[in-house]
Formats: structure tokens, sequence, C-alpha cells
């Protein structure tokens, strides 16, 4: 007896559908896959060549000799305080309006305006924020070059993107939760404090410092505002070791020395130019994995 | 007067709403009794939602909403200027299609309306306790739930959620309950409980619910209204309306033939 002939055999078109998926579902893969070589190949470049200075004591050590000597201490306080006081000032401001624009804002031309104006801003390339933070901080509210007027300009560079993160994290708290508490009587800012914010915080706070670091590894911003390649501080004690700065002070930090270390001094060893940008990157990387933790714990605890 | 706030707990008069242009509701004029269970029913669109959501003014917190005419509850009307919505809504409570317990523990979902209408110094926590027992007993959910009040709401089924989400508005001592579709989420035991659960309560409090089933309209309520496109079209005894419709557009309805 001959086999049963196949009633559910592929046609021509059917063959070729299932070739092109095959292709287009590789060429989609190639491209995923090129995403991380990029990434591997930069740590490996620079964790290789600073190899020779990276210790605690490169860390833990000031740049001596122009950056030539030492190590790293003061540009990396400096750039941690710069995150900071930005993360102080930016993170009430970018999260209170998001929340007013989420939750109260009326749907009416004032309320396109302030959204046009948070994608504006958003468009706004960083070496303009500096010229703005050099004219807005330093010379007109006259607080010179310093680490306060840095940060200010970092918190307005950062505003938008934090608005945003804060305006999607607000909305994925379901609608029916809100629809809950107003019909028991409570108040608007009732249901946010109670409901609405424990439930959107963990994505809020994980925009917010995502966003500051990525600003804070920028050179413009900071470059008319504050940093500087070399500063004079004390360094007699511990606590002037971890409290370098005053917020009216001009301050090292990571991404400027390595733009000075990097082009503008000769006979620079590479190794340390190699080591700045190691330390800048692994500061970064350290950042993100810290607001990845507090994402993961606040969202354990998160109620539904 | 006095006799009509006895006799009516809700009396709308020619009231017409707007969602920015569109007309939602078109001279609605009705008087809902206290002490039996009310049900709106009608194809979908026809505005008994939007008519529920009125009763208690959160219909407001959707946007572009413009109304005129008036709504008298308690004697009183609700769209003066006098009024708080706040206090209007603690008097006037609302059950939802889908259950939402709030993504807080069972307690805290049953005492959430206390909290919100009082400072943290009024709230005695033996005045709480015995209002969650209390509260949770007259929904039936008190054995099931007792030994696990610090537990997640969302974590109990359906039913029970949506028994809590009755039991959350009792603390606050309500006139009046409304109710859209409560029962569409559950399976057809649960339906059952809830209606039960209806029929024990509506003594007590003036219930209207908005129903898409008319079944469900017929089994669990004494009064029903009939609406189409924004307007009443009848209102009449459950029973009447649905042996001996008034209107041509009923009969068309409860037979079937739209909707």
């Amino acid at each position: 007896m001959e086999a049963a002939s196949n009633p559910f055999k592929p046609s021509a078109v059917e063959k070729r559908k299932t070739r092109v998926e095959s292709i287009v579902k590789w060429l989609m893969f190639g491209m995923a896959i090129l995403l991380i070589i990029p990434v591997f190949g930069i740590l490996f470049h620079l964790f290789h060549k600073a190899a020779p200075v990276l210790s605690w004591d490169y860390i833990w050590e000031s740049p001596t000799n122009r950056g030539k000597e030492g190590g790293i201490w003061l540009p990396l306080i400096g750039t941690f305080y710069l995150v900071l006081v930005s993360l102080v000032i930016v993170a009430p401001v970018g999260i209170l309006a998001g929340i007013y624009i989420n939750e109260y804002a009326p749907n009416n031309w004032f309320t396109r305006v302030i959204n046009m104006a948070v994608t504006s801003l958003a468009g706004v390339p960083s070496i303009v924020h500096a010229l703005f933070g050099v004219g807005a901080f330093v010379l007109t509210l006259n607080m010179g070059a310093c680490l306060l007027s840095a940060a200010c300009t970092i918190a307005v560079m950062t505003i938008p993107v934090i608005v945003t993160a804060t305006r999607e994290a607000l909305a994925a708290v379901p609608m029916a939760f809100r629809e809950a508490c107003w019909n028991m009587g409570a108040s608007k800012w009732q249901t946010i404090r109670t409901i609405v914010l424990p439930n959107s915080i963990s994505g809020i706070l994980t925009g917010v410092i995502l966003e500051i670091s990525r600003a804070a590894g920028e050179t413009a911003p900071i470059l008319f505002t504050g940093a500087a390649a070399s500063v004079a501080v004390r360094m007699n004690s511990l606590g002037d070791k971890l409290m370098p700065y005053e917020l009216d002070d001009r301050f090292m930090a990571l991404s400027y020395h390595l733009h000075v270390v990097a082009e503008k001094i000769h006979g620079m060893p590479e190794e340390m130019k190699y080591g700045t940008a190691a330390v800048l990157i692994a500061l970064i990387l350290l950042i993100n994995s810290f607001s990845i933790t507090l994402r993961i714990f606040l969202r354990s605890r998160k109620k539904w | 007067m006095a006799d009509d706030t006895q006799a009516f707990s809700i009396r709308v008069n020619d009231y017409n709403l707007w969602y920015g242009d569109f007309q939602a509701l078109h001279h609605v004029t009705v008087d809902i009794k206290p002490g039996i269970v009310t049900s709106l029913i009608g194809p979908s669109g026809c505005g008994k939602t939007t008519l529920l959501r009125s009763l208690n003014r959160i219909n407001e917190r959707y946007g572009n909403v413009k109304t005129t005419g008036e709504i008298k509850i308690l004697g009183k009307n609700i769209l003066d200027e006098d009024v708080s919505p706040a206090t209007l809504r603690k008097n006037v409570g609302m059950v939802f299609q889908r259950p939402n317990p709030l993504p807080i523990s069972i307690y805290e979902n049953v005492v959430f309306g206390l909290r919100s209408h009082a400072t943290r110094k009024e709230l005695k926590k033996s005045t709480l306790d015995s209002m969650v027992e209390e509260a949770l007993t007259e929904v039936g959910l008190w054995h099931a739930v007792k030994d696990n009040l610090k537990r997640r709401a969302t974590g109990l089924t359906l039913e029970q959620q949506q028994k809590l989400c009755i039991a959350r508005l009792l603390p606050l001592k309500p006139q009046i309950i409304l109710m859209d579709e409560p029962c569409s989420a559950l399976d057809a035991a649960g339906i059952e409980r809830i209606e039960e659960l209806i029929a024990e309560l509506k003594a007590r409090f003036t219930i209207v619910i908005v129903t898409h089933n008319m079944a469900q309209a017929k089994r669990a309520s004494d009064e029903c209204i009939y609406m189409y496109l924004g307007e009443i079209v009848e209102h009449s005894p459950t029973a009447e309306l649905f042996v001996n419709p008034k209107e041509e557009k009923t009969a068309m309805y409860i037979q079937g033939r739209y909707g």
C-alpha cells in the first residue's frame, strides 16, 4: 500500500514564506547581537589599557603633576557630589511637575504649552544648556562658576526626561485604583499619596537616577559652569577628603578631567587617560546597578 | 416637601449632560425610592452608566462635562455650589463592574474611606477593628478572611474582591449604593451570592444597579428604568415592565429585537 498522500503539503508560496521568515529572523538576530559588541568592546579596551594604574590607591589618591601622577579621588568625589546636588535640585521639581501634568492638569492650551516645553527642552543640545547655565546661573544670578551652578545646569538639562519618566510611571498605575479612591470621597492628593505614588515610586526613582547619572558623564554642561582642571583644597583629614568641596567652590569632575588629561597635557601617560575613563564608566555602571537594585527592591514591595 | 424626601431618596429633574459637544443625557427626570433595588437597563451607550455616575458626581473627574437641571439627594440639590463632592461620595458609594480593591491589605481597604474623611487622631484602633469586623461580617466575608486581614486584597478571588468592594463602603454609612454591572466579572455562583447580598442590603440602603443582563434585572430589582439614547423611556415596577411594558421601545428591547 502506498503512503497516504499528505493533504497539508506546503505549496510553493508557503515554502517561500518559510524561507523569508527565517532570513528575516536571523537578520534581526544579527542586529541584536551587534548591539552588545560595542559594549563589551569598549569595556574590554578600557579596562585592558587602564589595568596598569587601577588600584585602590589610584582611586583614593588625588591627581598630582597635572594628572600625570597620583590618582583620581578629587574628580571622582566631584562627580559624585555633582550627581547628588543635581538630584536634590531636580527630583522635587521634576517629580512634582510630572505628578501635576499626569494627575491634575486639565486638557487645555496651557497643559499643551507645558508639554511642548518639556519636549522642546529635551531636544536642546547639551552645549546649549551649558551656555544657558553660564548666562543664567554663573552671570545673571551671580553665583559664579561653582558646584551649585553646574548642578543647576545639569538639573535644567535633565528635567524633561525626569518629568517624562514620572508621567510614564504614574500612567502605569491602573485607573481603577483611582476610581475606587475617588468614589469613597478621597481627594486627588489622598489618592496620589496613599495609592498612586507607592505603586509608581520604583519607576520614578529609577528614571531620575538613570538620567542624572547619564548627564553627570557629560562634559559640556559643566565645562563653563564650575568644573576645574585642578583645585586647591585642604586634604588634612578624612573629613576633608570625603567632603572637599563647598557648594560655591569650583570642583573637579571625571568627565572634565578626562577631557583635560586626554587632550590638553603633553606627555600624559596613556594609562592615566584610560584609568580616568575606566573609573568614569565604572561609576556610571555602579549608579545604574544601584538604581536597578532599588527598582527590584521597591517592586518586590509593590502592592499588586 | 418632607414627604417627598421620605418617599424618594433620589429625585432627578430635567437633567442634561454633555461630554464636550455630545449630549449624553436628555431631560432626564426620574424619582428613585429608598429601601428597594432599582435597575437601569438599556443598550450600550444609552447613558445608564453616565446617569449612575452623575448621582455621586464622579463624572466630573473624567474631564469635559457640562450639566443642567437638578439632582436632589436627601432633599438637597447635589449640583449646588455648597455641596462638597467628597462628602457626597461618602454618602453615595459606588461598586464597579470589575472588582477594584486597592492594592493594600484587606483591613486597610475596609478602613480606607474612614481614613480619608477623618484625621489620624480621630480614629481609634479599637473602633476601626470593630468596623472592619462588622463590615466584613455583613457581606459574608469575615470567616474567610479574619485570619488574613493583613494580606493584600488583590489576592482574593473575584467574588471575594467584589464583596470587599461593597464592604468598604459600609463603614462610611452611606444612604445610597450605586452598582455598575457588579456581577459581570463573576461566575454563576458568584453572581448568585452577590445578588443575595444585594437583596439583604436593600432594606437599609437605596440601591441603584446598572445591568446589561435582563435576567438579572428581573431577578434582583424591584423597579426598573429603561433608557435609550440618553432618555428615560420607561420606569415601572420590574414585574410590570417585563410582563406588560407600556412603551413600544421597551417591548422591542426586552424581546431582544435590538440592544
